[in-house]
């Protein structure tokens, strides 16, 4: 594994398994009485935030914590970053401070990288969103919640999701979530379907490792899991779409849809929902509907990642076949 | 506290030119002894729990279970312990896959731990175990058994139950083989041979 | 005054020959020409050029003094073999006044390096809304021939048709920086599979395409001539090879980068790769090469547009638009039209001399190597190898995206008007 997590497509198929594995084995420590392992003890962990998103700035805190780092969330907000101080210098303030990992949310595509590949910072590098480009931990919690329902907790070990027919439904254009999964899915052997008005879908889509249909209808039974990606009103206002009800009549996941989904399907939404535009309420507060799951799961996913990437001297090389026996 | 290691992959020829100084029979012979040990000391076990280190510790601990279970006539809870995330090295090598940690149903709080591992060592494993176990309840006490004790303590770490204690030098490696992971029973004694895995 | 003998240059990349310059001018051409008391450039194996003129160049002097200044950016278009650069309006003021113009003109004439020509504003801050006082900055010191908003497009239908209206009076051309603003809001890359994948905003072609095909009929409407500013897209040659076999008075350019460059770089994020236009795919390269090659292109342009290293070393998003290019464009353009047998010297001399300096109405220079005109001349080492090394640029600026390249050919000598400005690849 590299030593810095920036996109989803830079994941192996062997990669994303052993974190998923060890993902599996993080979860387990929620069910003990003592929340806590000493992995990261004396590890510093920077939540880098340049965008507001409590969720997942508390789902990567919550697992920081977790493994024992020391944790400094800095938000752009209230910070010199506001009042003009650029990428470069904050990171180069981080660095100075000895930090050994920064977890940076950034509006701008491709800052992630910048920092990573930049000689401005030497510190572990894990994106938590940039722009409308990747949320690879997103994907991965998402690819963890397809494993669990769709192979099994115990069942699902080492293996992945080879077969299985994923839809994502709505924003493409404008959403990491819909990139990092896209990539990932396809590396886990997914079959994957994109459903959008041709306004939501990017102009390339054709080249992704994914099939593309305007109509949500004709793919629906046909899903083992439907995906869907949040849908700002705001869009509208872009001429993406004309109105919030035709929207919702088009490519929103009602019950009468959700019934033409099999026994076995799950429905899955990153977050925020949009309750009335691409979800109605009973879909949401259905059993089917993995929300909350997603969001215990990002913690274990994430914990995964910090200790697959800072636990060592270095990175964790996925090598499940030939495992490592010492003798004593 | 393992100094050396060896590749599944590169164990044949360590195999080749290592000595068998146990075979099967006298490790079965060994954890039969180590489960009456346990019974008599244990005054019949009843609030027992065995805990196995994974990998080879895990079939230890099975192994025992069933020998626990034939004694006294009662099922004994057997689980693992993986403590590669407690352990003080972590940092000295490359992040490492997890293994499972299984605790039995009715917890650990107030019952008797014994903790089963195969080689006993430097005694950093069994800290970390120790450390691990703290997060995880409060036993009433906690024993610990080996299939064979090689001695070069570095921690004020003691056995309550021995398989096999057998002297060596820091130069020798000592491998337990077990069928369910390795196809055999066997404790093998080899030359420590510096190989990229050694770093 | 001084004598110098360029002695067996190939002239315009032909047979060997010897060109004696007596004071400003070129007395004489022709083989075995005595030297007498004149200085000796052996030239043996080099290409002799006229003199290169940009039609587009930032030299950022009024306002951003510190990413360029007109006696920086000159001496880096001397490096690079230019005799005349055309400097665009976008400086902080605006050149929109004949008050503007005539400051940068009289920098460029104290400068030495090159002759420097305003290009004035077509509208009043750059805004598209009100047409500058084009007849005044003719009408001054500086002779403005040459109008652009570039940097923004003149967007608005009725502001473009009236400027190529009114410019006719004084034989002036509008130049366009063709981008239809709604059809780039955000916009940060070329659109198609890369941005798709790197969640860039995307810049699609048509957004260039629109205004160039609008632009040629207005032209053709009002009976003016237009120039379009770096075409960067297979379709915008389309429509200007259609608006030629019209008739429609409509001259391009292409930059250095475009002739080069694409998109796939961008994954990088490396903001030395962001520009205005972006950087498009191999097939568009591959279509201007062809366009500049039959000349549907009528010439190479720089865009040289200088930027501190704060702008570039930040996250994609936040980074300026545009390259340094005076000192490579040569280099660039023998890689991709001469290596490739696209064009020959008098080609490259016909797309970076003659043609620019008819178009900007430029007197003095693009003339041919022959007795009688002003010596304004480059040499340059064709065989020359070498990696690009920004540290060694004469610009204020460090922004290239070849840092590390390796490039053929490199000029070693530049003439203005008789006077060595670039003597063995260094500013005299």
């Amino acid at each position: 594994m590299m030593r810095h997590l920036i996109s989803a497509a830079d994941l192996t198929r062997d990669d994303a398994v052993l974190i998923l594995d060890t993902a599996e084995e993080m979860a387990r420590v929620a069910d003990r009485p003592i929340k806590k392992l000493p992995t990261l003890r004396g590890r510093t962990v920077v939540n880098l935030f340049f965008e507001d998103s409590t969720r997942t700035r508390i789902s990567f805190e919550a697992a920081e914590k977790r493994l024992s780092a020391d944790v400094i969330n800095f938000t752009a907000k209230g910070s010199s970053v506001s009042k003009g101080e650029s990428l470069k210098d904050t990171a180069q303030t981080l660095e100075a401070m000895g930090v050994d990992a920064v977890v940076i949310r950034h509006g701008a595509s491709g800052a992630p990288y910048r920092l990573a590949t930049s000689d401005w910072i030497d510190a572990t590098v894990i994106n938590a969103g940039d722009g409308t480009h990747q949320h690879p931990t997103q994907a991965l919690l998402d690819a963890f919640t397809m494993r669990r329902r769709l192979v099994g907790r115990d069942a699902g070990l080492g293996q992945d999701l080879e077969g299985k027919r994923i839809t994502l439904v709505g924003d493409v254009l404008h959403s990491r979530v819909a990139r990092s999964n896209v990539d990932l899915l396809h590396t886990l052997g997914a079959e994957v379907t994109l459903v959008a008005p041709p306004t939501l879908l990017p102009i390339g889509v054709e080249h992704w490792p994914a099939h593309v249909s305007y109509d949500i209808d004709s793919v629906l039974a046909k899903s083992d899991a439907v995906m869907m990606l949040r849908v700002q009103r705001e869009r509208m206002n872009a001429a993406f779409f004309p109105t919030e009800r035709e929207y919702s009549r088009r490519y929103g996941l009602n019950g009468e849809r959700m019934a033409k989904m099999p026994e076995h399907a799950i429905v899955m939404h990153p977050g925020p929902m949009v309750r009335g535009m691409e979800i109605t309420a009973d879909v949401a507060d259905s059993d089917r509907c993995t929300v909350v799951e997603q969001v215990a799961n990002g913690v274990s996913v994430r914990m995964a990642v910090l200790y697959l990437l800072l636990g060592g001297n270095e990175s964790a090389t996925p090598a499940p076949a030939a495992r490592t026996e010492e003798s004593k | 506290m393992d100094t050396s290691s060896t590749g599944v992959t590169g164990s044949k020829s360590d195999a080749d030119a290592a000595r068998a100084v146990l075979e099967g029979p006298d490790i079965a012979r060994m954890l039969t002894r180590i489960a009456h040990e346990i019974v008599e000391r244990a005054k019949g076990a009843d609030d027992c729990v065995l805990l196995g280190i994974p990998t080879r510790g895990v079939f230890l601990a099975r192994r025992l279970g069933a020998k626990l279970e034939e004694i006294t006539g009662r099922p004994v809870p057997v689980g693992s312990l993986d403590i590669t995330m407690y352990r003080d090295d972590l940092r000295m090598r490359p992040a490492r896959a997890l293994a499972r940690t299984e605790i039995p149903g009715d917890g650990l709080d107030g019952r008797l731990v014994v903790l089963v591992d195969d080689v006993l060592f430097s005694g950093r494993t069994i800290r970390a175990a120790l450390d691990a176990l703290g997060d995880l309840g409060r036993p009433r006490a906690v024993q610990l058994a080996v299939l064979v004790d090689r001695g070069h303590r570095e921690l004020p770490i003691r056995a309550d139950y021995v398989g096999k204690n057998l002297p060596t030098s820091l130069r020798e490696t000592v491998k337990v083989q077990l069928a369910e992971e390795d196809g055999r029973d066997t404790v093998l004694l080899g030359v420590k041979q510096t190989s990229p895995a050694d770093k | 005054m001084s004598k110098t003998l360029i002695r067996g240059a190939k002239v315009l990349g032909g047979e060997a020959q010897d060109v004696l310059i007596d004071g400003e001018t070129i007395a004489q051409v022709g083989t075995g020409l005595e030297a007498g008391d004149a200085t000796v450039v052996e030239a043996e194996g080099k290409i002799l050029l006229p003199g290169l003129v940009d039609l587009h160049t930032h030299l950022r002097e009024p306002g951003r003094e510190d990413s360029e200044t007109v006696l920086t950016g000159t001496r880096a278009a001397a490096s690079g073999g230019y005799t005349a650069v055309f400097a665009m309006a976008n400086t902080f003021p605006v050149a929109d006044t004949a008050g503007v113009v005539e400051q940068v003109w009289r920098l460029g004439q104290e400068s030495g390096y090159c002759d420097v020509q305003p290009i004035g504003a077509v509208t009043v801050g750059l805004e598209g809304k009100q047409l500058a006082e084009l007849g005044a900055m003719h009408d001054s010191a500086a002779g403005v021939k040459v109008f652009s908003d570039d940097g923004k497009c003149v967007d608005d239908a009725v502001i473009m048709r009236r400027a190529l209206e009114y410019v006719k009076a004084f034989g002036g051309v509008v130049a366009q920086h063709a981008q239809e603003p709604r059809l780039t809001e955000g916009a940060q890359m070329n659109e198609g599979v890369v941005s798709a994948e790197l969640g860039l905003g995307g810049w699609p072609a048509v957004a260039e395409e629109s205004i160039i095909a609008r632009d040629v009929l207005l032209a053709e409407h009002v009976g003016s001539r237009v120039h379009i500013c770096h075409l960067s897209t297979a379709g915008s040659v389309e429509i200007v090879r259609w608006a030629k076999s019209r008739g429609i008075d409509v001259t391009a350019e292409v930059t250095p980068h475009h002739l080069l460059l694409t998109d796939e770089l961008v994954r990088s994020y490396n903001p030395v790769y962001k520009v205005n236009p972006p950087l498009r795919t191999e097939k568009d390269v591959m279509a201007l090469r062809e366009a500049l090659a039959d000349g549907t292109i009528d010439i190479v342009a720089t865009d040289h547009a200088p930027h501190p290293h704060e702008d570039k070393d930040c996250e994609w998003a936040a980074a300026a638009m545009g390259m340094v290019g005076l000192e490579t464009a040569l280099s660039v353009v023998q890689q991709t039209m001469v290596e490739t047998g696209l064009l020959d010297w008098a080609g490259v001399a016909e797309r970076m001399s003659y043609a620019p300096a008819v178009i900007g109405r430029l007197e003095g220079h693009g003339r041919p190597v022959a007795a009688g005109e002003p010596a304004n001349l480059t040499l340059v080492d064709a065989a020359y190898r070498g990696q690009v090394d920004p540290a060694g640029f004469a610009s204020r600026s460090r922004n290239t995206p070849y840092q590390g390249r390796e490039l053929p050919g490199r000029v070693t000598h530049t003439f203005l008007r008789g006077r060595a400005t670039v003597v063995d690849g260094k500013l005299a």
